[in-house]
């Protein structure tokens, strides 16, 4: 796939890399210091992995004066720095960038502390999300926010891209579930951000880095809220015979008072390749199903479980199964989350997109993708986060058949102009990154670009943290948006069109 | 009475940047003794008449209503749907809008449990300092697209921006609630309530006023009832009076001048062993959020709050131009200022509120 950074969004320094690495070496033992390009190739690229660049130097510290003295050589001599996690993000958030330092966090993996009784895990920020709930399973505590990329990913990537996963209708994303962030700036400087308390003092800065792509800070350590294990939960299991009916019956559950801990949806594609893929016994006859997990103390549990399939059977549900126990219920799951692999086997290459809208349009947009699909002539397949409208539709193609990839992206960006206009966003919780720069184009017309650009600016003057993702440039929204001029008119006419 | 008073409120601020006047954002004024008295001569500017309920969409448990609404009317009709703001926020008084409560972003005893201001905001459309009106977020769950401006907006006490609209999320009324009441020194009500909340309860209120703590479970009659059985406990004589009194500042605790000339809140670890400063306590949130009727000097208090690694805040008493909010370490008081710059380079909105220097 083809991404293309904007001259506007790169950043020039005249620095030598041999010169560079003499510098760093003052600071970092040489095994820490990667410069050979087969050593480089495993960091070209991030989930997103249609987009390659080999980094200029990759840095690997262990400790937090390693990563002050990368920091300030950078800022010293311009020179960019890409934050890196497990490289599992879905939008190219850290591709490297050809002149520039890949700085991986990747030997910082310590659980710092664990307190049982404040329910909270200090961590370093290269610790996998899973290995906070293992850590804290002994307590009978977890954290919340569940990536589907969970026993992958790091809590500093999900800081950075403030992920959410299954169960953040009802516990949050990760935003909801971070106490305390230290961070370094681009100086080198550490300043934390919350506190140990709910709340922390001035701005809520803490809430501007869930999110930021590593454009602001780098993150150094993590204090993460964990809550007590639901005692129980039970999965229902809805089938329809329409798309329409089963979001209608999305918004019948919360609209009766019910906060699922999950609420998925699957459209019949997806249905289809899940049961050919694991065999849990999905109807594959319906239209679309939806699965609705209620879970608490056990009354709680026969209490919400008989409203919602009173709500179910009210919206038309063909069939409801109810998982018995456990086994049963990891069952039903687990065609959720084999549902990307199933979809993978379909087709050569898919492409998974992430805009969210209000609910109440959900038949509307999957009937236009439906739509979209047809004329594009690539299927698509919907499962997705129903209960807080994210959709995930995954557009399938064959990246050796000629044109079929900048159809997909075509068909893509369709989906995200389609999300915007009925009042949703490009990204729900893949982030923008490198992939969805033109697509915030459409988004923000006015001038919130360069509020967004002013902000970076107060933590990053030089513009040298993960330049080029996150934010377009005005310059390129004003080239991109004279291809796709609005109602006749042209945003940022300020600006000269190259 | 519903109306866009937005053009309105944009062009006085043109008019103050021309004239080069600071100008005072007012809603209500129910939170007018909150922060720090601003020093220079600002212009009142009242976004009271700026105001109206835009959407709600029960289905989406989403509202989104100008800044100047009354909370109260905003409340009112979530009831009717059966719904509530779960961050249970205080009026502190009649006139309290929308606008105040995020800027102030404070919220009541639900917030430890149900999330806060910040947690529910989604979207806001606010006027900086520049005189540009822009929209941040949207009336969605999730939305990773650009910085998240709005939740900054929180607890900025408009410093950043004339907030405008606001997009909350709501949740469901809780179906049935009960309190329970427990007689308890403070470290074992301390020990007590943080070990209730490392369990499953369906707890939605957990406070104490260093005799009594008072634990209130929220859910469907069966589950409240259940709990209560295992937790023992006595059933309060007016649980709903107790934390409507607590959350709105009533009773002797807030209100009997005896106790201490200042009121401090003080933010901690909820299992924070009792403070090493002179005065009354009452605590709320399972003990992260610590009330203290006290006359000890201002350093020492933000001294102890530091020392714990939380963050203290003179909420009433002495006024003057004294600190009102902890002071912040060097670095983040630098991030701050660049921040503020870049929503407010002249610096006209509420400057001095929240800290001295901008
Ligand atoms: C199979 C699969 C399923 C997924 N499912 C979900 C899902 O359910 N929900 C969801 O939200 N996401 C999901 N993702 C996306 C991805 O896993 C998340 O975005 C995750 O948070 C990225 O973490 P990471 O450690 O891999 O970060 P990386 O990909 O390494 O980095 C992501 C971004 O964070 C920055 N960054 C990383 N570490 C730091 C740091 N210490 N300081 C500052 N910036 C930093 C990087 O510069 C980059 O911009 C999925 C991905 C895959 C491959």
């Amino acid at each position: 796939m083809a991404y293309k950074t904007h001259p506007s969004e790169r950043k020039h320094h005249a620095m030598e890399r041999a010169r560079f690495l003499d510098l760093l070496e003052r600071h970092l033992p040489p095994d820490t210091l990667l410069s050979e390009a087969e050593d480089l190739r495993p960091y070209e690229c991030d989930g997103l992995s249609a987009y390659r660049e080999l980094p200029w130097i990759v840095a690997l510290p262990e400790t937090l004066e390693q990563v002050q003295a990368v920091l300030r050589l950078c800022h010293e001599h311009a020179v960019p720095v890409v934050a890196r996690g497990a490289g599992t993000g879905l939008s190219g958030g850290a591709l490297p960038v050809a002149n520039g330092v890949l700085l991986s966090l990747a030997k910082f993996t310590r659980i710092l502390a664990l307190d049982p009784l404040n329910r909270t895990a200090r961590v370093q920020p290269g610790v996998r999300n899973l290995a906070i709930s293992e850590a804290a399973a002994p307590h009978g505590l977890y954290y919340a926010p569940d990536p589907s990329s969970q026993i992958a990913c790091t809590i500093g990537g999900n800081v950075a891209e403030n992920s959410g996963g299954v169960h953040c209708l009802k516990y949050g994303l990760t935003v909801h579930n971070v106490l305390e962030v230290r961070m370094l700036t681009i100086e080198g400087e550490l300043v934390t951000l919350g506190g140990s308390g709910l709340d922390g003092p001035g701005y809520d800065l803490l809430a501007l880095l869930c999110g930021s792509e590593g454009l602001l800070g780098i993150i150094v350590e993590i204090v993460v809220k964990l809550l007590p294990v639901p005692p129980y939960a039970q999965v229902l299991l809805a089938s329809f015979a329409s798309i329409e009916a089963a979001g209608a019956a999305v918004a019948a559950i919360i609209a009766a008072g019910l906060l699922p801990a999950g609420l998925e949806m699957m459209d019949n594609i997806a249905l289809r390749a899940v049961e050919a893929f694991v065999h849990v016994g999905y109807p594959v006859e319906a239209a679309a199903i939806v699965l609705c997990e209620l879970d608490g103390t056990p009354e709680q549990v026969e209490a919400d479980t008989a409203k919602a399939l009173g709500v179910l059977s009210r919206c038309g549900a063909l069939e409801v199964r109810r998982s018995q126990n456990e086994v049963e219920r990891r069952k039903l799951w687990a065609g959720r989350k084999a549902a990307f692999p199933a979809i993978g086997r379909l087709a050569p290459d898919y492409y998974c997109m992430d805009g969210t809208i209000p609910r109440r349009h959900l038949a509307e947009v999957l009937r236009r993708i439906g739509e979209l699909s047809a004329e594009y002539g690539l299927p698509v397949a919907n499962v997705f986060h129903a209960g807080d409208g994210n959709l995930h539709p995954l557009i399938m193609y064959d990246a050796n058949h000629s044109d079929e990839l900048e159809r997909a992206e075509g068909f893509g960006e369709r989906i995200l102009k389609l999300c915007v206009a009925v009042g949703g966003t490009v990204t729900g919780e893949h982030g923008v990154g490198m992939e969805k720069l033109n697509p915030m184009c459409l988004q923000f017309p006015g001038p919130e670009l360069a509020q967004f650009h002013a902000v970076k600016a107060a933590f990053d003057p030089k513009g040298l943290l993960n330049p080029g993702k996150g934010i377009p440039s005005l310059h390129r929204c004003a080239e991109f948006g004279a291809m796709h001029v609005h109602e006749g008119k042209l945003p940022h006419p300020e600006l000269a069109r190259f | 009475m519903n109306s866009d008073h937005s053009a309105f409120l944009r062009q006085t601020l043109l008019d103050a940047i021309a004239a080069g006047r600071p100008l005072a954002i007012a809603g209500g004024g129910s939170k007018a003794f909150y922060g720090r008295v601003m020093t220079a001569d600002a212009m009142p500017l009242e976004t009271t008449s700026h105001r109206g309920i835009l959407s709600f969409e029960p289905t989406e448990l989403v509202l989104t209503a100008r800044s100047g609404t009354s909370l109260a009317e905003i409340e009112a009709l979530l009831a009717e749907h059966g719904q509530t703001l779960a961050f249970e926020p205080p009026h502190f008084g009649e006139g309290a809008t929308l606008g105040g409560t995020v800027a102030c972003g404070l919220g009541g005893p639900r917030r430890a449990f149900a999330g806060s201001v910040r947690d529910c905001v989604l979207g806001c459309k606010i006027l900086n300092g520049k005189g540009e009106i822009l929209s941040f977020g949207g009336q969605v769950m999730k939305n990773v697209a650009g910085f998240d401006l709005s939740r900054l907006m929180v607890g900025a006490l408009g410093t950043l921006g004339v907030l405008l609209e606001i997009s909350l999320k709501v949740l469901p009324k809780p179906e049935y609630e009960q309190t329970l009441v427990f007689p308890m020194a403070t470290p074992e009500a301390l020990s007590a309530m943080n070990r209730w909340c490392g369990e499953p309860w369906p707890i939605s209120g957990l406070a104490y006023d260093e005799s009594w703590a008072y634990l209130r479970l929220a859910g469907a009659e069966s589950a409240v009832e259940a709990a209560r059985r295992k937790l023992g406990g006595d059933a309060a004589a007016d649980g709903p009076g107790f934390w409507h009194r607590l959350k709105e500042q009533r009773g002797r605790f807030f209100e009997y001048p005896a106790l201490g000339t200042d009121l401090w809140r003080l933010s901690v670890a909820p299992a924070t062993p009792k403070l090493d400063l002179p005065g009354h306590w009452f605590y709320d949130w399972g003990g992260a959020l610590r009330w203290l009727r006290s006359d000890a000097p201002a350093e020492s208090v933000f001294q102890e709050a530091e020392r714990v690694g939380g963050h203290a805040t003179l909420f009433r008493g002495r006024s003057g131009d004294g600190a009102v909010f902890q002071p912040l370490p060097p670095a983040l008081k630098a991030l701050h200022r660049n921040l503020k710059r870049a929503f407010d380079p002249d610096g006209l909105l509420n400057p001095g509120r929240l800290y001295e220097d901008f």
